[in-house]
């Protein structure tokens, strides 16, 4: 009995020893950044499709010339969308000394993040960190909850529920919201009904709905509540399975409506739209892969290329690439990656997106000022997306001027 | 009147699917007082291995070989790891099943990936069977219900019909002496826990492709059914019946309904609104509140009816 559980204990050790990881050290030739993002559970392939893509600016960047002469390097954490784990990785990355921690997916995740990163920041002075949000919209982030260590690069919601207002055709009177129950949805309902008041008061409102996030699998019973609401438009923010498996149940059901997303050129919604999408699914976006072709911009048409040669899916990450573009020549400036010295480097800072146009990095929100796109899915484009034989083709675009909204935030600003 | 209509064919078919999960683990938790924490794992299973079958084979022998697949393995599971811990009480088997959870979870990560794996409907089954009030009726819906009517019909027959459905309705309640009798009970249970987790793997054909199959399928359906056997009550196929139908359509309805629960109390003259905090729940359109009311429901009939809608034994 003692023998067995002697042997019993002598394995766990060894299997605990030789499994343990060696912490990480900085200043090794790489750059890291803590990279939380859902790799498992209901939203995994979102968070791959994001991964492919970071990986791929990385490689790019790393090829052009890294920051102080080394490499980017991602260092992945799975979070399951759930700003609990998402804390648990923070302190992983903290106590590796990693300087930057980058997390794109759920705005609840990025409001626990800031709390986490400011409260560890003021009692951690020697071992800052600075939060790098590569896609969580809630306006909030950079108005209520604005933060002087966390930086917004993809466009809020305010500015897309913009591009997506000013975009709806004239035709369309009567509207379907559609949104998750979560920060992020209520964010985008909030700043929709806003902004329709505003630009499309003619635009009546049949409908205000929630549905839990990434919980429900079965959407017939809300398109059945579509349908006989009669709208024109489904305006909705959904993305990942709530997308996709909604418009499933809608081509299933043989639903004739417009469907008016902010996210339906993420990765997924076009497969399942396939062909009933021509002339009914749009999107607002900060890129697809036609805007080089209708701007005769052959540089990035190559960059394009380049992704469709090894990838299945459309790259729709341009402000990543922005994002890391910025933030070489942030550490370059700083001439380390200390936090303070890089977050001083980066605010303010003008960048050329892929397309030419000139990004800025607002000091006073920490929101990086974009324009955006609007576009249809259709046939007879140059690209197509997802294999389908349809492609983007832009209706309607904003400038940097229009996406210049109002900040409620106030931002406290280290001392030192 | 089409939404009527609709939610009740919807709700209906959820709540057929709840019923072919549930009523294994009902049998299984009447018969062995062991709650099967993997149960929906098994359903996991079912799905996943419905999608590789349907690759290199089709998807109809999916159909027969998944469940058995699931079977062997409740058989085994039986076997080797829940008779050991029955000598060691319930609390055991308990931790065992729980354990089972995160291990079948794991190996379905290692095996066929983190990210959903694209099982689809067969095309044989891939048209619309008929509109009603202008939205189409999947096909596939129908056999969903269809199959789900046949297992329910079969189970039936098979307890209440055969002889050996006999003697898992007598060890249900007598096994000592029914083991007095002569008959092999240890080989009963076997068979109840195997069949169980067949039932569940079917589910898992079914239900797989027409939801999503990701590794987080048994976390999503996992605690629905749970309810469903609390609220039916333990021994009872036809409290669990009950039991899952209300569930599929309380859920349904759920989403088409367009008051909030203080809107109930109006006509009354009761105000619940207000500003505190129970106030705001009150008010909530009952859409937002939809995925709680089965676990309110459980609630309440644990507080009234604590064995269950027609449970005939206690826990």
């Amino acid at each position: 009995m003692l023998k067995r559980a002697l042997r019993a204990a002598g394995l766990a050790a060894a299997c605990g020893v030789a499994f343990w990881g060696q912490p990480s050290r900085a200043g090794d030739d790489t750059i890291k950044i803590g990279y939380i993002d859902p790799f498992s559970g209901p939203n995994a392939a979102g968070g791959d499709a994001i991964l492919k893509q970071l990986q791929f600016i990385v490689d790019y960047i790393d090829n052009k010339g890294g920051p102080l002469g080394k490499k980017f390097e991602l260092v992945t954490f799975d979070d399951k969308q759930q700003p609990a784990e998402a804390l648990i990785a923070l302190k992983s990355i903290t106590d590796q000394h990693i300087p930057f921690v980058m997390s794109c997916v759920g705005s609840n995740i990025g409001a626990a993040l800031i709390n986490a990163v400011n409260k560890h920041n003021e009692r951690n002075p020697d071992n800052r960190v600075l939060l790098l949000n590569c896609g969580q919209l809630a306006t909030e982030l950079t108005n209520e909850q604005c933060s002087f260590w966390h930086f917004r690069f993809p466009g809020n919601v305010a500015m897309r529920a913009v591009g997506r207002i000013k975009s709806l055709p004239k035709t369309v009177k009567t509207v379907y919201l559609l949104n998750q129950d979560y920060l992020f949805g209520q964010s985008i309902e909030h700043d929709t009904k806003k902004y329709l008041a505003e630009y499309r008061p003619d635009i009546k409102i049949a409908a205000d709905e929630f549905i839990p996030l990434m919980q429900v699998k079965d959407f017939t019973p809300y398109i059945a509540k579509i349908k006989a609401s009669g709208a024109q438009s489904l305006l909705t923010s959904n993305y990942g399975p709530d997308l996709n498996l909604l418009i499933k149940a809608g081509v299933d059901s043989g639903l004739n409506i417009r469907y008016d997303t902010y996210l339906g050129h993420t990765i997924g919604a076009v497969r399942a739209i396939d062909g009933y999408g021509d002339g009914r699914l749009t999107s607002v976006m900060e890129d697809h892969e036609n805007i080089p072709v209708e701007e005769h911009n052959a540089e990035a048409e190559e960059f394009f290329k380049k992704w469709r040669a090894t990838h299945d899916f459309m790259f729709f990450y341009v402000p990543g690439l922005t994002q890391f573009e910025m933030m070489t020549r942030a550490i370059n400036t700083a001439g380390s990656t200390d936090a303070v010295k890089v977050a001083l480097a980066l605010e303010g800072m003008h960048q050329k997106d892929l397309f030419g146009a000139d990004n800025i990095m607002r000091k006073e929100d920490h929101q990086l000022l974009m324009p955006y796109y609007e576009a249809v899915l259709t046939k007879n484009v140059k690209y197509d997306v997802e294999k389908t034989g349809l492609g983007w083709k832009t209706e309607y675009k904003t400038t940097v001027a229009d996406e210049t909204l109002p900040t409620t935030c106030k931002m406290k600003r280290p001392a030192s | 009147m089409q939404i009527l209509l609709g939610s009740l064919l919807n709700g209906l078919i959820y709540g057929m699917l709840l019923f072919m999960l549930a009523s294994g683990l009902t049998l299984i938790f009447s018969m062995m007082g062991v709650l099967n924490f993997a149960h929906a794992s098994i359903y996991m299973l079912g799905a996943y291995f419905a999608y590789d079958v349907s690759r290199y084979i089709s998807f109809w022998a999916g159909l027969i070989i998944a469940p058995l697949a699931c079977g062997l393995i409740g058989a085994a599971i039986e076997v080797w790891g829940l008779r050991r811990c029955h000598r060691s009480g319930h609390a055991a088997e308990l931790l065992f099943t729980f354990g089972l959870v995160f291990i079948i979870q794991r190996l379905v990560m290692m095996v066929w990936g983190t990210l959903p794996v694209p099982y689809q409907v067969p095309g044989s089954l891939n048209f619309t069977l008929f509109a009603l009030y202008g939205q189409n009726f999947p096909a596939y819906r129908g056999f969903m219900l269809l199959v789900s009517a046949g297992m329910l019909l079969t189970t039936w027959l098979v307890l209440k019909k055969t002889r050996i459905g006999l003697i898992i309705q007598a060890a249900l309640t007598h096994p000592n002496m029914v083991a007095a009798l002569g008959h092999d009970v240890p080989l009963v249970f076997t068979i109840v826990f195997a069949g169980g987790c067949a039932l569940a793997g079917l589910a898992g054909v079914i239900g797989g492709n027409y939801f999503t199959t990701d590794s987080g399928m048994a976390d999503a359906l996992g605690p629905i059914v749970f309810v469903v056997v609390v609220f039916g009550g333990l021994g009872s196929l036809v409290g669990c019946f009950i039991a899952s139908i209300t569930m599929g359509l309380v859920q349904t309805f759920a989403v088409t309904a367009n008051g909030s629960i203080s809107s109930l109390f109006a006509p009354l003259g009761f105000d619940l609104g207000g500003d505190t905090l129970l106030g705001e729940i009150l008010t909530l359109p009952i859409a937002r509140i939809g995925p709680l009311l089965p676990y309110i429901l459980m609630i309440l009939i644990l507080f009234f009816r604590p064995r269950g809608l027609m449970g005939t034994r206690d826990a």
